[in-house]
């Protein structure tokens, strides 16, 4: 029971990472950057719900509020963060890495590290330094057999927002116009411009959607760990992509993979093994897994061709 | 014996037939002298405040760092994103080398070296364990694996239990959290070196700017040699195409280690000299981010460009502290410069701007003995 | 199609089943294809390929787009490891061998798109090639030893000699990378050469030249093959080069070989015209 309980964690842990490395990958698949940004905008993403929620709860709805209308409070934040970091996403993509579309790929890697250190630093001076004590905006929990175990609402939420938005992702980008235009921009840009494509446009779109489902992620990373601070979204950006490596970079389902398993073995091994090397076992796993399979679990393997 | 035929036609002689390359390497050094001399005697004259004082040790590790992580990044042609983790293993290699030889080798200068050496040594033997898988994979997921073997040696350092007493240095590894300093085990006159992630605490402080500038001078005759023989030319040819490399014979693997394996032993010798410059160090100061804070300086000097290294490290160094006027703001407006460098050297329309003021500038007689080095990648 | 310049050579056959010229039937063959072949995934690439190539011979190796001429290449130089069938390089099997390890038993090619290594001089170009036998250790050129400034002399003074073939020692210092297209293909040939081959694989040499620079090259192709004593196999689509200088020629179709022979043999064979030109010519 205690095993099954652990892998509950896992997996709704495993499903955020699954979310934010949804965003990784598909920014890595269309521009062929690391975002290393991405992270930071999951912190934005917590602060704007944060402050959303406080102000709602404080000023707007009185003493005893009724539960619906924290519910609609708490919706609306959770939008007002998604639509906050769409903005963020598309401006930082429009102003650090659009003019650097033709140089190498170090360059914008140093550039989105120093949008990441912007936003860090900018969160710290806009709210301060000190954590903010975030309420999970999801109470209660599921009781299963007769009380042995016990899952908590946010937890399954998780999860089923996890699978609702790898389905949504699937069909955008296999069925939809938008979506066969990202693929083609991933596949060759100048090709994808030849024939009519927009790229501009389809990159931006990809780091609005990118950055949305980084705010999902936010809220709810800050209702597991309720301490916000501006470099919260680090640690779990960085285990993200590590996620999205895992699965195979530039792959969609492979993304959802590799950040439940990333989330199960995390779990499993601060139960376990060690929680002080919980980390260290991690990225072990994924050394390990890297080296069987080069591109990641679903990653294709593209060989040079002489 | 090259060199005799040669300096008989005059020196200057000598100076007109020497290439591009090595005119800008013994400018390199040249340049690395001086800087030392001048603020030696700024120093000894006392007009350097303390703070400008203690930035001058980790000034020469992180000019190492840069300079060794450009022999990877660069020179190799591979992103590497735990070049911290070399630093750590140098740091509490050297720490422990100069706390139990404490009463063994009483001179400080003696000990320095040893744990200087020791921290290099140990460096290089986890670069040859991390370089033999990393090495097989590419590009991005290369960098992803080394990122990961920086927190895998971070946390491992975190765990870690040392302590010395006449019988010798004990270690433990504190996996389950339980361990504490008391279980190694260690007789009345021992005592703890390193405490788990308390770290280091109470080291003696034996590192020095004449070792920092020292340590520089060895890491930039090292990589500067390194890159203009045989080996190097190896090295760089398999960055600029391996299957090219791989068809006239060369061995990559063998290369691709090498690079990396010296690459770490540098930064291990540098994080050495960086534990032993303060009295307490943790496992968490060496972690992503100062792997990426090298990054930058090696970056924004120039891949493969070692004198770039050198001076974007010094300035990037001394940047914050320079920014303090700014206070709250000065991270903020560092990570501002830091965008605007990047866009303003990358970007083509901006690039070609800033092209034509440089070419202004290079029309002056005096900066035109520099140029050489300037347009150079 | 030029005539021939040179006396057409009369092949002979080895023990198997292959043929090599008459001047090099005393030696073995530098290089023997045995049932040769490799699959990618289900897809036969390369069936069934048999050639010998004798100690001096220019051979060539030709075939419509697609054919499978490169991949031949790739199997040689083990940038692909066969399927089945062996490689004895000078009588020795190659089997197992890396890129590397076959560069230093004697094979060295160019490619087809070029590959230098374009940050670095064409000196250094050159040099690398040398990388197996003008050596010191690492720590010497660390410390830049005796041996480092001996055998830095030794590699430069070689390396411009070898560029001198293609009178190209004034570029020594250009960059690799921004040289002109014919240079580059020429330098990709020295630095073949700097590797001490006994068989040198030209792909393509002469695409993207016009007809003088294909001259010039066909001479200095005669040429390097006779100052270094070795045998050469390229692949080419330009007819006038294949045809003037090739000794022996091998016809690929499909991945498999069609006909072998001299260029009068190659010149008349039914199959080979119908492979380039397509069947209603034959009616």
């Amino acid at each position: 029971m205690e095993f099954l309980l652990y892998l509950i964690n896992g997996i709704s842990m495993g499903s955020i990472y699954a979310i934010i490395a949804l965003g990784y990958t598909m920014v890595y698949g269309i521009a062929k950057m690391l975002n290393f940004a991405h992270g930071d905008v999951i912190m934005v993403g917590g602060y704007v719900s944060f402050y959303a929620t406080t102000y709602a709860t404080g000023q707007l709805l009185g003493d005893n509020p009724s539960e619906t209308a924290v519910g609609v409070a708490t919706l609306v934040s959770v939008l007002l963060a998604m639509i906050v970091c769409t903005v963020l996403g598309v401006i930082i993509e429009g102003l650090a890495y659009r003019p650097l579309r033709q140089a190498g790929s170090l360059a914008v890697l140093i550039t989105a590290i120093g949008v990441s250190y912007f936003l860090q630093n900018a969160a710290q001076l806009l709210f301060g330094a000190n954590p903010k004590n975030f309420t999970s905006v999801i109470g209660g929990q599921l009781s299963l057999f007769d009380g042995q175990l016990r899952i908590s609402n946010v937890a399954l939420l998780t999860v089923v927002a996890c699978v609702v938005i790898m389905i949504g992702l699937t069909l955008f980008t296999g069925r939809s116009k938008m979506g066969k235009a990202m693929r083609a921009c991933s596949e060759d840009k100048g090709a994808a411009q030849l024939m009519g494509i927009n790229v501009n446009r389809t990159i931006s779109l990809t780091f609005a959607i990118g950055s949305a489902l980084a705010a999902i992620a936010g809220v709810l990373l800050c209702s597991y760990s309720p301490v916000l601070q501006p470099t919260t979204g680090s640690m779990p950006g960085i285990k993200a992509f590590t996620a999205a490596v895992f699965g195979g970079i530039g792959s969609i389902p492979g993304a959802m993979l590799g950040g439940i398993l990333l989330g199960i073995i995390e779990a499993l091994a601060q139960a376990y093994i060690s929680t002080q090397l919980s980390n260290a076992i991690l990225f072990a796993v994924l050394i390990v897994v890297l080296l069987v399979k080069p591109s990641g679990l679903l990653g294709k393997y593209v060989p040079e061709k002489v | 014996m090259k060199q005799n035929k040669k300096s008989s036609g005059g020196l200057g002689q000598y100076f007109k037939q020497m290439k591009t390359a090595n005119k800008v390497d013994y400018a390199t050094y040249l340049g690395v002298i001086l800087a030392f001399v001048i603020v030696s005697v700024c120093q000894s004259q006392g007009m350097l405040n303390r703070s400008m004082t203690g930035m001058l040790v980790p000034i020469c590790c992180y000019v190492c760092m840069a300079v060794s992580l450009n022999l990877t990044v660069g020179i190799l042609g591979e992103l590497s994103l735990g070049h911290a983790g070399f630093m750590s293993v140098g740091a509490f290699t050297g720490i422990i080398a100069s706390m139990s030889l404490q009463s063994s080798i009483p001179n400080p200068v003696v000990r320095l070296v040893i744990s200087l050496v020791l921290g290099a040594l140990l460096a290089a033997v986890v670069g040859v364990i991390v370089g033999v898988p990393v090495l097989r994979l590419r590009g991005d997921y290369l960098a992803i694996v080394t990122l990961a073997f920086g927190e895998i040696i971070k946390e491992l350092i975190n765990c870690l239990l040392v302590g010395y007493d006449k019988n010798g240095l004990h270690i433990a590894l504190n996996i389950d959290g339980t361990k504490t300093v008391q279980s190694l085990g260690l007789r009345e006159d021992g005592f703890a070196i390193i405490k788990g992630a308390q770290g280091a605490a109470g080291n003696e402080r034996i590192a020095s700017f004449t070792a920092g500038f020292v340590l520089v001078m060895i890491t930039l005759i090292v990589v500067l040699n390194l890159v203009r023989s045989r080996a190097g030319r190896a090295i760089m040819g398999l960055r600029d195409n391996r299957i090219a490399a791989e068809s006239v014979g060369i061995n990559i693997t063998k290369y691709k280690l090498m690079a990396f394996v010296i690459s770490a032993a540098l930064a291990g010798a540098a994080g050495a000299l960086f534990g032993l410059n303060y009295s307490s160090i943790t496992a968490a100061q060496f972690d992503f981010n100062t792997s990426i804070l090298v990054l930058v300086y090696v970056v924004l000097g120039g891949l493969g460009n070692i004198w770039g290294s050198v001076v974007a490290a010094t300035v990037l160094y001394v940047l914050p502290e320079a920014l303090r006027e700014f206070s709250d703001y000065r991270m903020l407006v560092y990570a501002i410069v830091l965008i605007l460098v990047m866009l303003a050297t990358n970007n083509p329309v901006l690039r070609g701007y800033f092209g034509r003021l440089t070419e202004k500038f290079h029309r002056q007689p005096q900066a035109a003995a520099q140029k050489g080095g300037v347009g150079h990648e | 199609m030029s005539k021939p310049k040179r006396p057409e050579t009369k092949l002979v056959p080895v023990p198997s089943v292959n043929k090599i010229p008459e001047r090099d039937v005393d030696k073995s063959p530098i290089l023997e294809c045995q049932h040769l072949g490799i699959d990618f995934g289900g897809l036969t690439a390369v069936n069934e390929f048999n050639m010998a190539i004798g100690r001096t011979e220019i051979a060539g190796l030709i075939g419509p787009n697609g054919a499978g001429k490169t991949t031949v290449f790739n199997l040689l130089t083990k940038v692909y490891q066969p399927t089945r069938g062996t490689v004895l390089l000078d009588g020795v099997d190659t089997h197992n061998m890396s890129t590397a390890q076959v560069n230093r038993a004697g094979i060295a090619r160019t490619f087809q798109n070029i590959r230098l290594f374009d940050n670095l001089s064409v000196e250094d170009n050159v040099k690398i090639g040398m990388h197996n036998h003008i050596r010191y250790p690492m720590w010497s050129g660390v410390f830049r030893l005796p041996s480092y400034w001996k055998k830095e002399k030794l590699a430069h003074e070689s390396a411009l000699e070898l560029l001198s073939i293609f009178d190209m020692q004034d570029l020594a210092n250009a960059k690799a990378g921004s040289l002109p297209y014919g240079a580059q293909r020429r330098l990709e040939i020295v630095r073949a050469l700097a590797t001490n081959p006994s068989l040198l694989l030209l792909d393509e040499p002469a695409a993207g030249m016009n007809p003088s620079e294909t001259a010039d090259l066909m001479e200095n192709i005669v040429k390097i093959r006779d100052t270094f004593n070795i045998a050469i196999l390229l692949i080419e689509h330009d007819m006038s080069l294949v045809m003037g200088i090739c000794e022996g020629i091998c016809v690929l179709n499909f991945g498999q070989i069609i006909a072998k022979g001299t260029p009068t043999e190659i010149q008349n064979n039914p199959e080979v015209i119908k492979a380039y030109l397509g069947d209603q010519k034959e009616v």
